[in-house]
């Protein structure tokens, strides 16, 4: 064991919350490497990270750092380290400004007095050695557009010493440029001998960024490759223990009639002239980054925010529908499941049976409005039963149940409604695998009961899985579409980037 | 039913201490005199119910009793007008006060806290302009109601225990309950689950508003007059009576029974207090003392249910 060469190894590392989360992880990582980590949502990845900065103590287990033992305490002992996190969700005050932001804690002051003059020259020399002077210091940081946040938090964690450095799902809020302009950084700073820790589940990243990825699964290290040769196939049967092919839905499947025409739909800056139809019996992908107006899509389409021209037809006829509002789409047999199921489409407090009878209470109701409750029990528990919910009854609040059962809720809700378009906003987003393999089959199963189903991703394996088609977005247009058998990652990679070059400069709103 | 125990319990604890501690309490008469003090608390306490469950506030209560009530005194004395024009004429009254409080509210989007606010104001000021300042006496013209009464309970007591049952079946058995439980727990997710929370709080606010003008007429009976300064501070009794009561004020949850039980905490509580011969300021300071004391037992009791998982365990049921 050659410790010295190693900047940080861990060896046995465990932790239990209510369940093992972590269980005997060994990962190692060299001065001015980037070691990618990947795994499924709830894989232990952020575990990982949290232990390695001080956020959390392990319950067993080692770590060194530069050869010595190292157990940081606490976020400052292990900033004493050199070691530094940057993660996921924002930490910044909106109100401050750039500059305050980055230097947070230590903001030159004179008596007590802010010395406006050095901060603001500090702060410009350091986002100018990032390449980030387009973003004005003095700004305050909320009106910055999320990823411009995100490179301000990351300055904020350059600006100091350095040595280790963890990004958790930095590129998640990112648009392409902002992305490109973190890799050239990270290039950089791997050269000047930092040790980088890298954790995403975009795989289509690593290749571009990562020397070594680990892959995690169900809190335990299933394995570490090479990022550039490892064929990609590997990596996913490392995450998910299983192949996708699974569940991957055999090509040339023939559809019914159209189901749903959009014509020349436009939003402000984010849906462009969108036109597409989706069949019965037919799932369409929509691909694309983050920010490309895959979202807005569908919220225009159902009518959550109104778009400024174009038209949605329901059926295959010449005369759009009126949708002014979700009550319009639903009555038009459209549902929308958004990408943010516990703020916008659940009612956590409430029972199962009464997320699931909620869209369509009325007819449960004896004249309209006094509702039946032995029969909506009876109902709710049939839904709840057929799409397999986890739940002890359909009493329980929908807040005690797991990621996978609440979607498997919503989609109860949307099925009792009797809609015909399904329009699913990353169905499978902070689900665990046994649980999306479910979701995959239920989509299908829906497809093929004759519902037309739209579905966003930022997984692009999962819609090379499930869909029958794959519409790609890109700086608010539709670029591309491509058949099952058509599309490789490359070709979608391609069409996602392609409105972004030179395009969208990354300058927030 | 289990969840109205803890207030039955609170109830009679309530009437055992001060039966024992305050000479004569334990009386038919004290019961009956307390029971027909509460009506109009109780009426406002069923409307507040529903714009605190639909996580709306309705600070306006007090003022709209006010005009409603100016309003009936001044068609029966001023211009001599028949009882039913003038009972119609103040539900008039309340009826529009709610439904400009909801239209603001709902087509603004502004927080029903400074709509409400701003009708409390503006509503207290057309009282004293209806009014001209005076008060209006009008028991002669209504004698005929005055002297309904069952078993000693008067009729705006009988009427306000209909109301609240009414109340309590249209939330928990009907569709339009349903809905304000929903928004007041999600608006959001109700919205894109094809409900219009707009129409929705727009018919509890005109509700909220039409009550308070039942409730005018409740206390109009009793006592035979209007005075500009009715129901001054009413607004504030009556969100303690429905936040004792359990109702959150974020929304999405309480009931009207439990808000009634609320009132007659309140209400058994001043009485047993003024028959210990305490003051008022004693009063108000054991009220607010009960107020915190409830909404305490209240976080208690439901944080035993939603104790969140960590997001990053593994969920254990898949």
């Amino acid at each position: 064991m050659s410790a010295t060469q190693d900047l940080l190894r861990v060896n046995g590392l465990s932790k239990s919350y209510a369940a093992p989360v972590l269980c005997d992880v060994g990962f190692d990582l060299h001065p001015g490497e980037i070691h990618a980590l990947v795994g499924e949502n709830g894989a232990g990845k952020t575990t990982l990270a949290r232990i390695i900065a001080g956020l959390t103590q392990a319950d067993a287990g080692q770590m060194h750092l530069n050869g010595r033992p190292y157990a940081p305490t606490g976020r400052a002992a292990a900033e004493q380290h050199g070691v530094r996190i940057v993660m996921q969700e924002l930490n910044l005050i909106g109100t401050l400004t750039v500059a305050e932001s980055i230097f947070i804690g230590r903001i030159p002051s004179w008596f007590g007095f802010v010395d406006r003059r050095r901060l603001h020259a500090d702060a410009q020399e350091l986002m100018a050695r990032l390449r980030l002077d387009g973003i004005e210091p003095d700004r305050p940081v909320e009106t910055l557009g999320v990823g411009q946040q995100q490179l301000v938090e990351i300055a904020a964690g350059l600006s100091r010493r350095c040595d280790l450095l963890i990004l958790d799902e930095p590129t998640a809020a990112l648009t392409a440029t902002e992305v490109q302009l973190l890799f050239t950084q990270l290039e950089a700073l791997k050269d000047s001998g930092v040790g980088i820790i890298y954790i995403s589940h975009r795989l289509e990243e690593l290749r571009r960024v990562a020397d070594r990825v680990t892959v995690l699964r169900d809190g335990k290290v299933i394995g570490t490759r090479q990022a550039e040769t490892a064929p990609l196939n590997d990596i996913i049967r490392m995450m998910i223990g299983r192949d996708l092919n699974e569940v991957q839905r055999p090509a040339g499947r023939a559809c019914g009639p159209v189901a749903l025409q959009v014509r020349g739909l436009s939003r402000g800056q984010s849906v462009r002239d969108v036109s597409f139809e989706v069949r019965e019996g037919e799932i369409l992908g929509f691909a694309g980054l983050m920010g490309s107006g895959r979202t807005e899509t569908m919220r225009a389409i159902f009518g959550a925010d109104r778009p400024d021209a174009g038209a949605v037809i329901v059926g295959d006829g010449d005369t759009p529908a009126r949708i002014r509002s979700p009550r319009d789409a639903v009555r038009h047999g459209i549902a929308l499941l958004t990408e943010d199921r516990k703020e916008q489409g659940l009612f956590l407090p409430l029972p199962v049976r009464v997320n699931i009878s909620l869209a369509r209470l009325r007819a449960l109701a004896a004249f309209g409005h006094w509702i039946r409750p032995r029969e909506e029990s009876a109902v709710t528990r049939r839904l709840a039963d057929a799409l397999a919910v986890r739940c002890s009854s359909t009493e329980q609040p929908v807040a005690e149940l797991s990621g996978g059962n609440q979607q498997k809720v919503v989609i109860a809700r949307w099925l009792y409604r009797d809609c015909h378009v399904l329009l699913f906003d990353e169905p499978t987003r902070g689900i665990d695998i046994g649980a999306k393999l479910d979701i995959y089959r239920l989509l299908a199963d829906l497809a093929d009961r004759g519902k037309a189903i739209v579905v966003t991703s930022s997984d692009l394996l999962e819609l090379f899985a499930i869909c029958d088609r794959i519409c790609v977005m890109s700086g608010g247009h539709l670029v591309a579409t491509f058949k099952r058998g058509e599309w490789t990652e490359g070709k979608v990679m391609d069409a996602a980037f392609s409105g972004h070059i030179g395009g969208h400069a990354g300058k927030g709103a | 039913m289990t969840e109205y125990v803890g207030m039955v319990f609170v109830v009679a604890s309530l009437i055992a201490i001060f039966s024992l501690t305050a000479p004569n309490f334990f009386q038919v008469e004290t019961f009956r005199m307390t029971a027909n003090q509460i009506p109009e608390v109780i009426i406002l306490a069923v409307g507040m119910t529903y714009v605190l469950i639909v996580a709306g506030i309705d600070l306006s209560v007090g003022s709209v009793l006010a005009l409603s009530s100016a309003v009936l005194g001044v068609c029966l004395v001023r211009y001599q007008l028949p009882l039913p024009v003038a009972v119609a004429a103040s539900l008039g009254a309340g009826l529009a006060c709610g439904a400009v409080n909801g239209s603001l509210t709902v087509a603004w989007r502004l927080p029903s806290f400074i709509v409400t606010l701003a009708m409390l104001q503006a509503a207290r000021g057309l009282t004293h302009i209806v009014t001209g300042q005076q008060t209006q006496y009008f028991r002669p013209m209504i004698r005929e109601l005055t002297s309904i009464s069952v078993l000693g309970l008067s009729l705006p007591f009988l009427i306000a225990v209909a109301i609240a049952v009414l109340g309590q079946i249209v939330l928990c058995r009907t569709v339009f309950g349903r809905y304000m439980v929903a928004i007041g727990t999600n608006e959001e997710a109700a919205r894109l689950s094809g409900i219009d929370p707009r129409r929705i709080k727009l018919v509890v606010f005109t509700l909220c508003g039409l009550l308070a003008a039942v409730a005018a007429l409740a206390q109009s009976t009793r006592l035979g007059s209007a005075t500009p300064t009715a129901g001054t501070g009413f607004e504030l009794e009556v969100i303690a009576a429905v936040v004792i009561g359990g109702t959150s004020l974020m929304g999405g949850r309480g009931t009207v029974i439990r808000s009634v039980f609320g009132v007659i905490i309140i209400a058994i509580l001043g009485r047993g207090l003024i028959q210990l011969g305490a003051a008022d300021p004693t009063k108000q300071l054991i009220t607010g003392c009960v107020i915190v004391a409830a909404v305490i037992v209240d976080h208690y009791r439901h944080s035993f249910r939603k104790a969140p998982l960590p997001t990053e365990t593994p969920s254990p049921s898949l």
